[in-house]
């Protein structure tokens, strides 16, 4: 039970670090790096707490694939730190007051909502899960992702199939000087444009240039 | 102190949901770091979302947090495209600089 409060404190203390850093941080290379972490010590949380399928894919997609897509366009965009610097403190300073007030208040409201919550309790104290050995939590995830809420998990499918061809038909650029399949064409050639029938006389062979 | 709580973990959602929407507003330099807050922001959903689902031991609450991941990462796909094209036609992404809307 220590050692859960002590990873507990640990691995929160890093993520808040790190999220702070993140928006503070001047460098948007050095911020995505701060996301990855953040990202893997809150998958290291949701592993410690029992919640080891979601865990793992959360450092899948987020480590593996969203801060590698940010680092990728971050690289492809050239973002200038260097002409920005002046306009830009001088926007932080205007805002900070007003963001900063927001926050705190969102934070107390929070606090507020979490603090006036009675635990009930029979419930289990997250120190003490008694894990289910016979099932493991990947297991009873697909039990019901699979049953009861297939259609859901469809749903979600066609969400990133949507986002996909959003991506890519923002993303492409037709360009003149390429040699680009055409399936039109491919598909409209006939026999008769195609292929040709020839008679070959013996010994005399085909020209092929007329 | 010692022993942790729900209520631990609810703080530290909240902490980190209000570290997303101040760095929203404090942002002044690109797009991309607002992107970067909103992860944080659905990040913190997900943690009190799981953290209930532990202890209401209750399977449903990381189900719904398979979902949340799903459209963050479809979100954040089309977000960045949408940066790609705004960058090829303005050439910059500076926060400042995105006010053609402002009439």
């Amino acid at each position: 039970m220590l050692a859960h409060t002590l990873f507990f404190y640990f691995f929160s203390t890093i993520a808040v670090f790190s999220a702070i850093m993140v928006t503070v941080s001047r460098n948007t290379v050095v911020s995505v790096f701060f996301l990855i972490l953040v990202f893997i010590s809150i998958s290291i949380l949701f592993i410690m707490i029992g919640a080891e399928f979601l865990g793992m894919i959360m450092l899948i997609v987020y480590v593996g694939a969203v801060a590698v897509l940010f680092l990728f366009v971050v690289m492809m965009l050239n973002v200038s730190q260097v002409n920005i610097k002046k306009t830009s403190r001088k926007g932080f300073i205007n805002n900070i007051s007003i963001g900063l007030f927001v926050g705190i208040v969102i934070f107390l409201e929070l606090l507020v909502a979490i603090g006036g919550w009675k635990y009930k309790a029979d419930f289990i104290n997250l120190s003490e899960i008694n894990f289910n050995t016979n099932i493991t939590n990947t297991h009873a995830l697909g039990n019901i992702l699979y049953t009861d809420y297939i259609h859901l998990f469809q749903i979600s499918g066609m969400i990133l199939l949507a986002s996909m061809i959003g991506a890519i038909y923002l993303t492409f650029t037709k360009k003149e000087n390429i040699k680009r399949q055409s399936y039109f064409e491919q598909i409209e050639r006939e026999k008769s444009t195609a292929v040709e029938l020839l008679e070959v006389e013996n010994d005399k062979g085909v020209n092929l240039d007329d | 102190m010692i022993e942790i709580t729900i209520g631990h973990y609810l703080t530290l959602a909240a902490i980190i949901f209000s570290i997303g929407v101040v760095g929203i507003f404090l942002n002044r330099k690109n797009v991309i770091i607002i992107l970067m807050s909103i992860e944080l922001i659905l990040l913190a959903v997900n943690i009190n979302l799981v953290s209930f689902s532990i202890y209401l031991q209750n399977l449903v609450g990381q189900v719904f947090a398979i979902f949340i991941l799903t459209v963050a990462a479809a979100e954040t796909a089309v977000g960045l495209a949408i940066i790609v094209i705004y960058y090829k036609n303005k050439g910059s992404i500076h926060v400042e600089t995105i006010n053609s809307l402002k009439g």
